[in-house]
């Protein structure tokens, strides 16, 4: 009911209006209709107690007081809202949270403004004050277990899972020194200050001691993953910056850990010795040294898992999951740094992993990630409005102001300092444009609020101050920052991120200069990162794959992996925005094999004509085709959960796709090279062709076609001219007696899955050869459409 | 052997450092590595480099040597190969892989791209023509991959027939069936590459302390 009231209202102001208002007549609704039941039944019991309560109780009765029964109808339809109001109440404020997120982007510039996050934050304090309104408590949402447990993790394990390494790695020096250095200096500052500010005379604030004024100053000091993962998305900076930022914001919760809980223990003691401050040390080396070691060994746990999913397919998303949040939940649990556990245990996984799981897995994964984040993102900052509303707040001037200018003033200076320090040891300087968007990218968000939300209310009298001035805080933070720095973004005219693809020289290049700079460096003598880097990827490679990565895929490079995974997505694309036989005009390579191939002197026409294709060499190729692809089971016959393992939909659709290429590919220079016309439109070619871009279509042409089209793939390049595969129509009766030479009939029995048969003549098609070369064979052979029987009829489509 | 000698070098050094553009420490720290890889000799010959045993595990060690004695590496505008190179030419070769400083113009940024895009393209190009052929690149993908067992002999040839095919469409766009694309110019290079950020990638950190000190990490 709701969700086709907020479709009718185009309007997002208006939805949520509406919602807010369903909300509240729903809960009113349920009120009365509580009260009345609760009145039939059982004057004593409260409101709250509703029917179910009333008709255990009358049947309890019942049986006892058998005199006192009086029989009433049978409830046909009942209430009982008791019995599910907690999940119930979740679902809705995760359905208002996706509908507000809907909402936002139906309004066309509103976006482009003000970041979602502003946006999600009015919304909370509209619904609590809605709330209010209605007389209602507001329920305190922001519940530091919630949080903690349900609401952050997935935007972490979101972050750490695809985070890119290189970047992150290449930077890890800045990043730490951030992370630590910054915040430590942060803390200090702001916390140091505030206390010298609350001595001072007139602002009655005398009895705020020098160590929660550090507390305050611990939580209020550090950057925020998930406001800054919201802002940041929006503004498409360059990597590096990002990186920059987000890392440290990823990074510095260990500091934050230790700072929190180092004057939480000791801020009733009143001082905090020296030895405390070694010991403050160790712990935080130990929090976040054991953070990381926990994730890495969950991580490690997971890619294992994963090496022996092969038949288990559908299940493999969930073990991603599960280790991730347990390798969080287990670091919570010795109170090292989650984040970090969780970060390490995504990145140290993934590599493994994508090796290991499916396709549909890997996407699987990756949609689930990005859902639960940005549900739970959406979640945290409606929440952060509601609580806003709903929390007891202390407003003093003073604090909340200087707190708000000593934030900006700090980590202005901060970044200012440390930048000047590394950048004696960067190759890559940090400019002053970068040092201004790392400063004014700092922004605080949830994670403050709910530490500050987790202090003891007797500890701290003064809780609700400083809850007043964090929320001000992010506030400030969240909007003013939030709001302007994408305009001071294309301002200040930053690199922005670099939308090109990768291409396959680049990524060549890439490894060429890893091994070039490990060369040089060797040669040099000194043993630089490269050497590090190098060693790392050897000893990766020669033991972490080999137990962790399953099958034979562990021997693959970076570089094949690249062009695969490219190879892959081009025939995707092909695919898709082909359809047809006819190529749209924006094919990737305007250039063909031929153009490139130095030309070649021909000898003797009918000779070249035959690509040299030796058993040997077409057995390795099948192998590594099966050893690549994945192999093809049986036909998908119906759907349910046990078949959807062995999907050959998607395994064979990695040969269905190179297939099709090829197809493609040798439509296209058949018909630029040969003065032969195409294959007429209802050939069977075309017919294959067309429904080759309907895959389910594919499934049931068996029955009907006659000739079983005979189409081989060739692993190793699409391209490639030696490896031409042939569309051939005619069966092997027709064709041996052209004499145009034999493909291997005994391959047809090692063929297992979609790959059709192949039949033993092949049509050569010879751009290469100076173009133009008719056979008249060969034109008979294109001309003549007529499909013949093939004995293969009688077998199974996929066998 | 004397102050006579020190001072000697020491111009020499100051001469070096003003073409190649290292410091002095540097120079230092690279004529006593030379040394030491050339056992004490004047010159620098193929075996010395060969014999340092990290670069065993290089699946670029052939051409990573040839480029130290490729006279176009060395500022001689000529083909060909020298036997044995001297410290001022070993310097030659390194200073293609010195960071870029931090302020420069636009100008020198270029230049400094195309010096180091030079190097690479003469890597590639084994026969000195000036282009680089679609057998040298897959001769120079092989070896890449060369390390990783029969899979990566099957694709490179692939992966680098796809590389030369991505540079054709990207430099020439639209071909004609018969037209040929003779191979990979210095300047398609530089366009392909444009986006690769050379200047701060291909730097190698030379240490103006002692390169006994390990250091890593930026």
């Amino acid at each position: 009911m709701s969700v086709r009231v907020a479709l009718h209202s185009p309007r997002g102001s208006r939805s949520f209006l509406e919602r807010g208002l369903l909300l509240l007549v729903m809960l009113i609704f349920l009120e009365g209709t509580v009260l009345t039941l609760g009145a039939a039944s059982s004057p004593d019991i409260s409101a709250q107690d509703n029917t179910g309560g009333g008709d255990d109780q009358r049947g309890i009765e019942g049986r006892h007081g058998h005199a006192n029964y009086t029989k009433k109808a049978f409830p046909v339809l009942s209430l009982d809202y008791r019995h599910i109001h907690v999940p119930f109440e979740i679902s809705l404020w995760v359905l208002l949270a996706s509908l507000m997120k809907l909402g936002f982007h139906l309004i066309p510039r509103l976006s482009s403004i003000v970041p979602e996050s502003c946006l999600l934050i009015v919304v909370g304090l509209l619904v609590g004050g809605l709330i209010k309104l209605a007389g209602e408590e507001v329920p305190p949402v922001l519940d530091s277990n919630l949080f903690f447990l349900c609401l952050l993790p997935p935007i972490i394990l979101d972050a750490g899972y695809f985070l890119p390494i290189r970047p992150f790695m290449e930077n890890i020096g800045t990043i730490l020194m951030f992370a630590v250095v910054g915040t430590l200096w942060n803390a200090f500052f702001v916390g140091g200050l505030l206390y010298a500010v609350c001595q001072i005379e007139g602002t009655y604030l005398s009895q705020v001691e020098l160590l929660p004024c550090l507390l305050f100053g611990s939580i209020i000091s550090a950057v925020d993953p998930v406001a800054v993962l919201a802002v940041f998305e929006e503004i498409h900076i360059n990597e590096l910056l990002h990186i920059l930022v987000f890392g440290e914001s990823l990074l510095n919760d260990a500091v934050t850990v230790v700072l929190y809980h180092l004057f939480e223990e000791y801020s009733d003691a009143g001082e905090v010795t020296p030895m405390d401050v070694v010991l403050g040390v160790i712990c935080f080396l130990i929090v976040s040294l054991g953070g990381i070691a926990v994730g890495t060994i969950y991580g490690i746990l997971a890619a294992f898992t994963s090496r022996f999913t092969s038949h288990t397919r559908v299940i493999e998303p969930l073990f991603v999951f599960v280790y991730s949040y347990m390798a969080y939940l287990s670091a919570e649990m010795f109170h090292l740094s989650g984040i970090m556990a969780l970060i390490a245990c995504g990145a140290v996984m993934r590599p493994y992993v994508e090796a290991n799981i499916s396709h549909k897995s890997h996407t699987t994964v990756k949609y689930f990630l990005k859902m639960w984040s940005s549900v739970s993102e959406t979640l945290i900052f409606i929440f952060l409005g509601v609580a806003t509303v709903a929390g007891p707040h202390a407003w003093n001037w003073t604090f909340v102001s200087v707190t708000v200018i000593l934030c900006l003033v700090s980590r202005v200076i901060g970044v200012v300092g440390l930048t000047f320090i590394i950048n004696k040891f960067r190759i890559v300087k940090l400019t002053t444009k970068d040092q201004f968007i790392v400063a004014y990218g700092g922004l605080r968000g949830a994670i403050a609020f709910s530490l500050g939300y987790l202090l003891d209310k007797d500890l701290f009298p003064m809780r609700t101050m400083f809850l007043t001035a964090i929320i001000t805080e992010i506030f400030f933070t969240v909007f003013v920052q939030g709001m302007t720095i994408k305009p001071l973004v294309d301002l200040l005219a930053v690199k922005k991120k670099q939308e090109a693809k990768r291409s396959i020289n680049e990524e060549i290049h890439t490894q060429f200069l890893d091994h070039l700079l490990t060369g040089i460096e060797d040669i040099c003598g000194h043993y630089g990162h490269h050497h590090w880097k190098d060693k790392l990827n050897r000893f990766n490679k020669k033991y972490i794959k080999k137990c962790l990565i399953a099958g034979e895929r562990y021997k693959e490079p970076q570089l094949i992996a690249f062009y695969h995974k490219m190879e892959f997505k081009q025939a995707i694309e092909l695919v898709e925005s082909g359809g047809g036989v006819k190529l749209p005009s924006a094919m990737p390579s305007q250039v063909s094999m031929q153009n490139i191939q130095p030309k070649k002197l021909p000898p003797a026409v009918a000779e070249r004509a035959l690509p040299q294709f030796t058993k040997g060499r077409e057995e390795e190729i099948r192998k590594i085709l099966r050893s690549n692809l994945q192999k093809t089971r049986q036909r998908l016959r119906s759907y349910n959960r046990h078949t959807l393992v062995a999907d050959p939909f998607e395994d064979g659709w990695n040969d269905f796709i190179l297939k099709k290429q090829r197809m493609i590919e040798l439509e296209k220079k058949m018909s630029n090279y040969l003065t032969v016309p195409a294959a007429p439109p209802d050939s069977p070619t075309m017919c294959r062709a067309r429904l080759a871009s309907d895959p389910n279509a594919f499934y049931n042409i068996k029955a009907s076609s006659d000739g079983v089209p005979t189409i081989q793939v060739d692993l190793a390049s699409p391209q490639s001219p030696d490896s031409v595969n042939m569309l051939n129509e005619f069966s092997k009766r027709g064709a041996t007696d052209q004499g145009l030479g034999q493909r291997e009939g005994a391959d047809r029995d090692e063929d297992q899955g979609l790959m059709m048969k192949p039949s033993s003549a092949g049509i050569e098609e010879k751009g290469e050869e100076g173009g133009g070369n008719k056979n008249p064979g060969l034109m008979r052979c294109l001309s003549d459409p007529g499909p013949s029987n093939e004995d293969e009829e009688d077998e199974p489509f996929l066998p | 052997m004397g102050a006579s000698q020190s001072a000697r070098t020491e111009h020499e050094f100051q001469d070096l450092a003003d073409r190649t553009g290292f410091s002095l420490e540097q120079i230092g720290n690279l004529n006593k590595r030379f040394r030491q890889l050339s056992k004490n000799e004047e010159t620098l010959s193929r075996q010395d480099l060969a014999s340092i045993s990290a670069l065993d595990n290089n699946p670029l060690r052939a051409q990573i040597i040839n480029a130290f004695f490729d006279k176009r590496n060395l500022r001689q505008n000529e083909a060909g190969t020298v036997q044995v190179i001297g410290f001022e030419e070993f310097l030659m070769v390194m200073s293609h892989f010195r960071p870029a400083a931090m302020h420069i113009t636009e100008e020198e940024r270029e230049k400094l791209r195309r010096e180091k895009l030079r190097f690479l393209f003469n890597m590639h190009d084994t026969d000195s023509d000036g282009t680089i052929t679609l057998e040298e690149y897959r001769r120079a993908v092989e070896e890449l991959l060369s390390k990783a067992g029969t899979i990566g002999q099957e694709t490179a040839k692939a992966i680098a027939d796809a590389a030369m095919l991505e540079v054709a469409s990207t430099t020439r766009g639209k071909m004609e069936p018969d037209e040929f694309y003779e191979g990979i110019t210095f300047e398609n290079f530089l366009q392909i590459l444009k986006t690769f950020d050379i200047e701060t990638r291909m730097h190698v950190r030379f240490l103006n302390m002692d390169t006994a000190t390990m250091r890593c990490g930026k």
